[in-house]
């Protein structure tokens, strides 16, 4: 009998190990294409690889980057979040009434813009989780109302911060300056992103609102059988995920110093792009934080290099599809072979 | 007399199309196993799942520690010290052991912010130790055999401090070593006075563990017996409503010169060591062997399911090269996996769906439509030769009992007509008419000239049904009996023939 228990022993062990190379394979092979892009651009291009071109690469990853922060919530539960570019801009748009026309103080124009994200993630969530509607459909028609009442709430028209000059600050200031008379300086967009970035990570790793998003995305009714309010966690979890969209909107605006409310959406289909590329499946249970980030700089590295090689907009897209669906098949050839 | 734990009246069920339960009752003391018996069907996991809060009754009282009770979540179950082991494997692949176990009621830090791993695995630790299973809590359910799932998943019941524990068919994946393991902690809830709900098909079992037995028939209650009082035969007979006569297997004539399968020295990493055997036609061939033993997957491997390392593929004398599951098809063999769930269904389609699944193309013209009123037909056909409980084929396959879902299964491979067929544990969960019905069909199927290749952990099923016996052990072939020779002690023995 003892050694039956042996045997199995053994093989839980060897199981084990498997898994963490699985694991390192996954954040090698995600950041080995990020090292690789790199060096290609800077070989390819002398403007690439200079300090204010990084700046910008960094920058321009950051609202895309903290999209997939929250989009990967939804993901990893199996579910899908189509309405957070425009919840993003319908924040944003919220955030500009409430400072510019209502002359309102910023933290209070902050504060309204990340709770407009989470009541929309909050509508969403209930829409799926209680009214048992499939996430695709329902956040599909968020992402319209939201397009929509962005639009209404302008006036279709932009809405400045020009009145609140230290608005801006929130993305474009810097608290991390070097060099002589401050020649260069690291804006506050990265330190945002970055924070996210940790933020989510405790969270996911860490909470139990974590544990029952991989518990969900895993098998949905073993949770449910579990005891654990799936429709209350869900909620939760799409809430979050439109909390994330509503720091995005703060971050884009500063960013623009303005709401734009025409923009947001296509938003979301780069950020999925990032958490795929990060190594994490659609189908749910799984998902790293780590990976989403790489591959939100990825996405947006890709997008300067070519630029900065002057390859035309229009390939651009081309060229960031290909690698999407490259990237994409490398992980599930990897998954693949590991089994 | 013990103190009553929990009375069950008049408890009414119907799911659209079944009635599954009509007034049944059940009655459970402090301190005692209680088993719960009937065919396929006959609705036990659901009067369990209701009890625990998974379903809504129609009618009916539930009386626990003297007050009627209303559950309304599967939460509130667990609050009250109900609990169950589900049938079906309820587990969450992509967590560990310990978080598996602790879902819904984690140990949290300090800050009551984050949740304390550390505490989990230490407790799930303690509890494997507890049971003598040697398992790490920190592994990934999903990497874990069906054997090891199911013992996690019992670890996750008796970690509760429940005074109800529901089991519903717990030792169906497992092997006779694990069962004692079970049956150990059985023994020790009882003494600490838990109620303890035992389902199973396995009569031996049932006399051996349990004190008094519940029989139910088509949804309702038959009759409540004291185990030590009555006979097995007896139980059968009440499960059944008529008497089945158990006939042996008459070990049909093979002709050993026609050899259908022959593998020679398969190797796949540490888990097939160098096996190699030749299947006769008409013949039986049982596969035996303790948990772990390398049977499933020297199977899936024969199947194409995984991959080889090296080693020879022959089907009737010719060399074949098998990379997936179609080209085993191809060469006419089937198989039927151990898990149904995971392996061999497709849960949210019909059964004629699930059954017609490996033939459309027999259906199908060249224009590509497929001529569903054939297969309904031929659905139905099988339905009535297996007996398979459902109200028809157009019934989602995640609706039928247990039981009824693996016949599904085997009428698939029928359907597709192979000559060689693989069962992985066939009679898994099926109860004991059932059985023999699947012991007839098989026998019919090697007189017909087919080849079967058996793997079963219960040991009198294997001498039973085979015409010769491999065993293995850690990935290798230990021994090879011919029937007449074989008893369970020389199985045994072969089965833990370790490499020194
Ligand atoms: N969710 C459901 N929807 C429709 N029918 C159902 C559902 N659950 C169970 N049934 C039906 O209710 C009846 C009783 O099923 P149940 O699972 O309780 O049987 P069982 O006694 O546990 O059988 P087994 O030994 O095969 O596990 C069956 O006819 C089954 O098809
Ligand atoms: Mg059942």
């Amino acid at each position: 009998m003892a050694n039956v228990a042996k045997s199995a022993g053994t093989a839980g062990i060897g199981t084990k190990k498997s898994m963490f190379n699985a694991a390192n394979a996954q954040k090698f092979l995600a950041f080995g294409a990020l090292l690789i892009l790199l060096l290609f651009f800077s070989m390819a291009s002398p403007f690439f690889l200079t300090f204010d071109n990084i700046v910008s690469i960094m920058l321009s990853t950051c609202v895309n980057g903290i999209l997939a922060l929250g989009i990967i919530f939804v993901i990893i539960t199996g579910g899908i979040d189509l309405s957070i570019g425009t919840v993003m801009t319908f924040s944003s748009v919220m955030a500009g009434v409430m400072i510019t026309n209502m002359g309102m103080p910023i933290w209070i124009g902050i504060l309204v813009a990340i709770g407009t994200g989470a009541f929309c993630g909050f509508i969403s969530g209930t829409v799926v989780s209680r009214l048992k509607l499939q996430p695709f459909i329902a956040t599909l028609g968020v992402m319209m109302i939201t397009k929509g009442l962005s639009l209404v709430l302008s006036g279709t028209k932009p809405i400045y911060f020009s009145d609140t000059p230290s608005f801006r600050k929130i993305t474009t200031g810097s608290i991390l300056t070097f060099g002589a008379d401050g020649k260069f300086s690291v804006p506050n967009g990265i330190f945002i992103f970055l924070g996210m970035a940790i933020l989510a990570g405790i969270i996911l790793n860490k909470t139990k609102l974590g544990r029952y998003n991989f518990a969900i995305g895993s098998n949905e009714e073993a949770t449910r059988l579990s005891g654990v309010n799936v429709v209350k966690w869900k909620t939760a979890i799409y809430s979050l995920c439109g909390a994330f969209a509503g720091v995005a909107g703060i971050v884009m605006a500063a960013r623009l110093d303005s709401a734009q409310p025409a923009l947001g959406q296509g938003y979301e289909l780069d950020a999925i792009a990032s958490v795929v590329i990060g190594g994490t499946s659609m189908v749910g249970g799984e998902g790293t934080i780590l990976g989403t980030v790489i591959g939100a700089f990825i996405i947006s590295t890709l997008t300067n290099g070519l630029k900065v090689m002057g390859v035309a907009q229009e390939w651009q897209i081309v060229i960031t599809g290909c690698v999407l669906v490259l990237a994409v098949l490398l992980d599930t050839m990897r998954k693949r072979g590991s089994k | 007399m013990k103190e009553t734990l929990l009375v069950m009246e008049g408890i009414d069920k119907s799911f659209p199309g079944v009635h599954a339960l009509d007034h049944c009752k059940f009655e459970l003391r402090a301190g005692e196993v209680h088993a719960l018996v009937g065919e396929n069907g006959a609705g036990k996991s659901t009067l369990m799942k209701i009890l625990t809060g998974v379903y809504a009754r129609d009618e009916g009282k539930v009386i626990y520690k003297g007050k009627e009770i209303n559950l309304a979540g599967t939460k509130e179950a667990q609050e009250l010290g109900i609990c169950i082991v589900h049938q079906e494997l309820n587990l969450m692949p992509h967590l560990t052991a310990a978080q598996n176990m602790f879902i819904g009621r984690e140990f949290m830090g300090k800050n009551k912010l984050f949740v304390n791993d550390n505490e989990a695995n230490k407790k799930a630790q303690e509890l494997f130790d507890a049971m003598n299973l040697r398992l790490d809590p920190k592994v990934k359910v999903g990497k874990l055999t069906v054997a090891m799932q199911q013992m996690v998943e019992i670890a996750k019941a008796l970690s509760f401090d429940s005074s109800i524990l529901v089991m519903d068919e717990p030792t169906t994946a497992l092997t006779e070593s694990e069962i004692d393991e079970l049956f150990k902690m059985i023994n020790h809830l009882k003494e600490k006075g838990v109620g303890i709900v035992y389902i199973s098909h396995r009569m031996d079992e049932i006399k051996r563990i349990t004190d008094r037995i519940t029989v139910m028939r088509d949804g309702t209650y038959v009759d409540t017996v004291n185990t030590k009082e009555v006979d097995i035969q007896q139980v059968i007979n009440m499960m059944v409503g008529r008497t089945i006569y158990e006939t042996a297997n008459e070990h049909n004539y093979t002709d050993p010169n026609e050899v259908v399968l022959e593998v020679k020295n398969l190797i796949r990493g540490k888990t097939i060591k160098d096996v190699s055997f030749k299947l006769h036609k008409g013949e039986i061939l049982g596969f035996s062997g303790l948990m772990g033993a390398g049977r499933t997957e020297v199977m899936r491997a024969i199947f194409g399911a995984d991959k080889l390392d090296s080693g020879e593929i022959y089907v009737k004398g010719q060399k074949v090269q098998i990379l997936r599951p179609e080209h085993a098809v191809k060469y006419g063999i089937g198989y039927l996996s151990e898990d149904r769930k995971r392996y061999g269904l497709t849960l949210g389609e019909t059964v004629e769906q699930n059954i017609s699944l490996a033939s459309v193309d027999k259906y199908t013209n060249k224009l590509g439509f497929t001529n569903m009123s054939t297969i309904t037909k031929t659905s139905e056909e099988y339905i009535e030769t297996l007996s398979i409980k459902t109200p028809g084929p157009k019934q989602r396959v995640k609706n039928l009992s247990g039981g009824n879902q693996q016949k599904v299964v085997i009428a698939k491979w029928l359907l597709r007509d192979c000559d060689i067929l693989i069962f992985d544990e066939p009679t898994k969960g099926i109860d004991v008419g059932a059985k023999s019905e699947i012991y007839k069909l098989l026998s019919q199927l090697a007189k017909e000239g087919k080849s079967i290749i058996m793997i079963s952990s219960e040991l009198p099923e294997v001498l039973r049904m085979s015409n010769r016996i491999i065993v293995m052990c850690e990935g290798r072939i230990t021994g090879e009996l011919d029937i007449g020779a074989a008893s369970q002690e020389e199985i045994i023995k072969y089965a833990t023939k370790r490499e020194a």
